[in-house]
């Protein structure tokens, strides 16, 4: 599985962005990190031409909601919706369900165990699910 | 006997004696207060004269709400002020600007003019609070508003004190909030202050950074010595403009972390204090012994506290309060409890107040001075930190300068891997954190319930655009473009851009304008990215 880990928006912490690129990469998967401040419209280009299975936001600003559903879109705009999206940082419980009725697969707000977040992508194609991650 | 190490690596012993302090030679490693080479603190009685500065970081919305969470904080007994500011103008975008949306107001106040400025500050008497500006890639600009306010408020520029953070390099490092790239945000960094230095005596025009590259991962150790060589590339930088060390260096502050293990956290100022004194005196040949002085804002991280059980990181904050007080800490600023959900809360902010102010007045740390001193294990340990932190500064000499390595993203790169190497120990529980991966109870933590989430109001947005197609229609546009013009042929040339820049915010341009009228000539930074 080869992963695309991206930090949408303006926000400059990328520790979280790091250390799960790090696991993920020890884990066994491709995976490449964009660095900071990319635009949607960016990392759905690179997500289409490194042709990954799944885009791993980060965002600790609180623009998670509007950045989240500017790479759905723009991937479904190019016919690569079945790209999986999941989202991690500083996401308040009450965004998580507004994410996930956006299509995004997983959340992984602050305080998500690292293992949980590798044990989610390594479940292979990110499957739908109901579980919380737990926070 | 379980095995301990400190933050830094080394090992933690069960016991310590005479014979772990037989290399410390008091006069030379320890001294006086107030005196070379300052282990014990920069002055002679600490807080029986002078307590610390209590000074929290806030920020957020329109400047107007802004400045009435100054006001309430400034009612409860702080101080002195910190402005957080929102991405866009971190990065010099104006708050209409494609690129900001979404993120106008949110992690801070937005400003994009000089009115934002005096919105900010109206009320608040310039002469006698002392402010610092959380401001980076675009500390020139915000800074020149700042003191274009106080001259408003007929404050003297003599009378001005303010701390315009300014420390780029750690932002590529760390924090992220470059624009340029790095050779010119440095000689913007150096513009600030010389200009400062000139006109602006009070001002202390750079505050180096420890803290943010503490929160994005490295040890103890490091935070001490890259902030020590990111000290030393700013001296030498001002060094080279033929400026005197003694003109600038009074000036120079700190601004670290003190979360973690208290008794190491203490040694590292301790540490960090002789080793800065050394350098500064020794290598860069200082003779003012203002110059020789780390003078510290110390605060906790965000890192320090847990999503898990919210409420426990008022205890911890409480901790991280006392190890500043025993580190001998000028100013002190704590995150508050909630800091992992929201933009702080009034009741989170104020109760991170409290905690200051108990340690200060209940608890007994301030009654004399630098109080662990002598102790077996606080001079082995100081003496353990220092070793360890000539050891990294020795491997960022190796990456060729903290410049060079910043460049290349090797440091980056180093931050990353022990980012990555404590989230590895917090998993395998050899670093225990209290209901996180010890004393884990039954019922999950449901703190949503506990935490008062901050509620973004997309209108502030609006409210800001607003102001400033007010402000874009009603401003001389000859004077704007004047003075833009004359930043861009600065920025060419080798003059201080300061002067430019104080005459473009005077007239109203746009933080997004004066950005730009640089960037057309110094270009982006190209991050080096390695993980």
């Amino acid at each position: 599985m080869k992963v695309l880990i991206a930090k949408p928006g303006l926000d400059g912490h990328d520790r979280g962005a790091k250390v799960v690129a790090h696991a993920l990469r020890d884990a066994g998967l491709e995976v490449v990190y964009s660095g900071l401040k990319r635009t949607p419209e960016e990392i759905v280009r690179e997500a289409i031409q490194e042709d990954v299975d799944v885009v791993g936001l980060s965002v600790l600003s609180g623009a998670h909601v509007l950045l989240a559903r500017r790479v759905l879109d723009g991937l479904r705009a190019q016919d690569a919706g079945d790209i999986a999206v999941v989202v991690g940082g500083i996401i308040p419980p009450r965004d998580v369900e507004a994410l996930k009725r956006l299509g995004v697969r997983h959340v992984f707000p602050m305080g998500t165990p690292l293992p949980e977040i590798v044990k989610a992508f390594r479940q292979g194609k990110m499957s739908e699910t109901t579980e919380e991650p737990r926070g | 006997m379980k095995d301990l190490r400190a933050h830094a690596g080394f090992s933690i012993q069960p016991l310590y004696g005479p014979e772990d302090v037989a290399d410390v030679d008091v006069d030379r490693d320890i001294g006086r207060p107030g005196e070379f080479p300052f282990t014990r603190g920069i002055h002679k009685h600490m807080y029986r004269e002078r307590l610390w500065t209590m000074r929290q970081y806030i920020g957020f919305g329109t400047p107007t709400e802004t400045n009435a969470r100054f006001k309430y904080l400034m009612a409860h007994g702080q101080d002195a002020l910190n402005v957080a500011f929102d991405l866009p103008t971190q990065l010099g975008l104006d708050s209409d600007d494609p690129k900001a949306e979404g993120e106008v107001g949110r992690v801070g106040m937005a400003v994009d003019t000089l009115a934002d400025m005096e919105d900010a500050f109206r009320g608040i008497p310039l002469d006698r609070v002392s402010v610092s500006l959380t401001i980076n890639g675009m500390a020139a600009p915000i800074t020149a508003m700042y003191y274009a306010v106080a001259e408003q408020q007929g404050v003297a520029a003599e009378r001005v004190v303010t701390t315009p953070q300014n420390d780029i390099l750690k932002e590529f490092i760390a924090r992220g909030t470059w624009i340029y790239p790095v050779d010119p945000s440095l000689r913007l960094v150096a513009d600030l202050i010389e200009f400062s230095a000139r006109h602006y005596p009070r001002s202390n025009p750079v505050s180096v950074c420890g803290y943010h590259i503490r929160e994005a991962g490295c040890t103890t150790a490091q935070e001490m010595a890259y902030g020590l060589a990111i000290a030393a590339a700013y001296v030498e930088l001002m060094l080279a403009r033929g400026m005197s060390v003694d003109d600038f260096a009074p000036r120079i502050s700190f601004n670290f972390t003190a979360w973690g293990k208290i008794f190491e956290e203490v040694a590292k100022f301790r540490a960090g204090r002789r080793l800065y004194a050394r350098m500064l005196r020794e290598r860069f040949k200082a003779t003012n012994p203002k110059s020789w002085m780390f003078r510290s804002l110390i605060g906790g991280g965000g890192s320090a506290f847990a999503v898990q059980e919210p409420e426990n990181n008022i205890v911890r904050g409480a901790y991280i309060a006392l190890a500043a007080a025993l580190a001998g800490a000028q100013t002190m600023a704590l995150p508050t409890y909630d800091e992992a959900y929201t933009i702080p809360s009034p009741k989170a902010q104020l109760i991170a107040l409290r905690t200051m102010q108990i340690c200060a007045e209940e608890s007994g740390a301030a009654d004399t001075v630098d109080p662990l001193a002598g102790s077996y294990y606080m001079e082995a340990l100081t003496s353990a930190m220092e070793k360890r932190i000539l050891e990294e500064l020795a491997h960022v000499d190796r990456l060729g300068g903290i410049v060079e390595a910043v460049k290349s993203g090797a440091i980056q790169a180093e931050v990353a891997r022990q980012a990555y190497l404590y989230e590895q120990r917090i998993v395998s529980g050899e670093i225990p954190k209290v209901a996180v991966n010890c004393h884990v109870g039954d019922v999950p933590a449901e703190a949503d319930r506990e935490v008062e989430l901050y509620a973004f109001d997309p209108k502030a947005t609006e409210a800001q655009a607003a102001k400033l197609a007010r402000i874009r229609r009603e401003r001389a546009n000859d004077a704007v473009w004047a003075a833009l013009g004359r930043i861009s042929n600065e920025a060419r040339g080798r003059g201080n851009l300061m002067y430019p820049i104080m005459e473009a915010v005077k007239a109203y341009a746009t933080l997004g304008e004066i950005a730009r009228a640089m960037k057309d000539v110094f270009g982006e930074h190209k991050e080096a990215v390695k993980f």
